[in-house]
């Protein structure tokens, strides 16, 4: 078990790569906090981790809320005492150019993407400063360091998410928190389903789309976990302000 | 034990990240071949992966040659039935600028670091289509992602190996392949402490230099090796064609 010990608050963990990795963080020892709007599937999740052994728990929260953001990272200190692994997974899509975007979905798309990631940092950095350091994984995309059609503000927040991710790992590497994020291509989740029926577009007809990369294929939720696994445990001691592509090769070429 | 039945080939595998490598991919069930051009440190370095119960064989190789390169990928084959993994990390430094790396100098460095990592790959690929899988991870460096001071033929070596990690991704996906590489930061091996003498740094200067980064450290053989199993085993399955960073923060600003 390469987690023992940990204490994880996941965002986003109800569902999709949030759910993959909460489940396999409990499964290698980690207690899991979930911080998701979804309180049901929310707590679906948390009573698979506890019905396989481990220890999860639930906190309504919406991440682009500062009072909220302070609120779960409270809870999560008063009962385990300390935040060893933050994942900023938490993330919405909106498929649209700019002329198509209303003023209210790119707010929203920025709040939830990216201020999230800075709300919830600095509240917990202060803590892993005290408890001699931490690792903060936030999660990016393929599209935060390539641009992709229709997903103008989509890709302004991931971009802006790869940035931030090296800026805090320059802050705060002295203080041994390391900052990385994942980049992940096109992975079977609700998301993916969502994109397709944004776009108009048959499930399938999109997926065969999105399979077109070297590997072949869409990405499963729990490979990109592993990723994050990497990320959080003591096996990435020197690795710091990383963007980790997790994309079956989509950004290597084209095949 | 995260490599178990796994067959691993190591370049450079007598020193530094490349023994740390074959010791913690040993440890983790791997059979591994090592290649290198020092014999004795080479039989040093297999002799104590089989004393603690692993598998290991020394296979003396100059990576630049491609006879050579064949005969170590045959003889893993015939000594271990199978190649599975393909670490290519055999590489080379000398501190230049263009005006003061001779073309012998150029030569040697681009063949040893680049040309390398094409003929051993090229030999790999054959078995690993045969059996519809395998993984190869080629070690390149942070400097082949943003340029350094007197390494013209470094940084062009090891840019060209992050390249030529996402064409051969691409070529051989489908393949059930993946290709990966590394890109290490400042690490505690004996290429530090050469190239502080080359550059006529004494070593404290040189060590503080190289600590200037977010973590403020150097990093160990064994966190790179531990990067170098993270690409090799089912846990990056979804990974191909990426360059992971591996620098203490180094390349961050």
């Amino acid at each position: 078990m390469q987690l023992t010990g940990k204490v994880a608050l996941i965002t986003g963990g109800a569902s999709g790569i949030g759910r993959a990795t909460s489940l396999l963080f409990a499964r290698e020892g980690a207690t899991v906090v979930i911080a998701d709007l979804n309180a049901q599937a929310g707590q679906v999740v948390v009573n698979e981790i506890a019905q396989a052994g481990g220890r999860a728990f639930l906190e309504s929260t919406d991440v682009s809320n500062a009072n909220d953001c302070r609120r779960v990272v409270d809870s999560t200190l008063r009962e385990f005492g300390k935040i060893d692994i933050l994942f900023n997974n938490a993330g919405i899509i909106r498929r649209a150019t700019v002329l198509d975007l209303s003023e209210e979905d790119w707010d929203r798309v920025m709040a939830v993407n990216v201020k999230s990631i800075f709300l919830l940092s600095r509240e917990v950095i202060p803590h892993m400063q005290k408890t001699g350091g931490g690792s903060i994984i936030n999660t990016a995309s393929g599209w935060g360091l390539s641009g992709g059609a229709k997903a103008a503000v989509y890709c302004a927040s991931k971009g802006a998410v790869v940035l931030l991710t090296k800026a805090m790992a320059v802050d705060h590497g002295p203080q041994n928190i390391r900052v990385n994020c994942i980049c992940p291509g096109d992975t079977a989740t609700g998301m993916l389903r969502s994109e397709a029926q944004q776009l108009g577009e048959a499930n399938d007809r999109f997926l065969t789309e999105a399979a077109k990369r070297p590997l072949g294929r869409v990405g499963t939720p729990e490979e990109i976990a592993r990723a994050a696994l990497y990320l959080a445990s003591d096996a990435s001691s020197f690795v710091t302000g990383t963007a980790l592509v997790v994309d079956g090769g989509g950004l290597a070429g084209s095949v | 034990m995260r490599l178990e039945n796994k067959v691993a080939l190591i370049t450079g595998g007598t020193s530094g990240i490349g023994e740390a490598v074959a010791d913690l991919f040993a440890r983790e069930g791997a059979k591994v071949a090592i290649t290198g051009r020092n014999e004795s440190r080479g039989h040093a370095v297999t002799a104590r992966i089989l004393e603690s119960g692993g598998q290991a064989i020394f296979l003396r190789t100059d990576v630049r040659k491609a006879a050579e390169c064949k005969r170590a990928i045959d003889e893993t084959l015939s000594s271990f039935g199978c190649l599975d993994i393909l670490f290519n990390n055999a590489g080379i430094f000398f501190p230049q600028t263009a005006l003061e790396c001779s073309e012998e100098e150029w030569d040697l460095q681009i063949d040893t670091n680049l040309k390398g990592t094409f003929l051993m790959s090229k030999y790999a690929l054959a078995p690993m289509i045969a059996q519809g899988s395998g993984v190869i991870i080629n070690n390149s460096s942070g400097w082949g992602l943003v340029g350094g001071d007197k390494a013209v033929a470094y940084c062009a070596s090891k840019g060209g190996v992050v390249l030529m990690t996402k064409a051969m991704a691409v070529d051989h996906g489908r393949q059930g392949i993946r290709v990966n590489c590394i890109c290490p930061g400042d690490v505690d091996t004996p290429m530090l402490p050469e190239d502080a003498k080359l550059r006529g740094l004494d070593w404290k200067t040189y060590l503080a230099g190289c600590e200037n980064r977010p973590m403020g450290r150097i990093g160990t053989p064994d966190e790179i090796a531990k990067a170098v199993l993270f690409l090799a085993s089912d846990d990056s399955s979804f990974m191909t064609g990426a360059a992971l960073v591996v620098d203490g923060g180094g390349t961050a600003d």
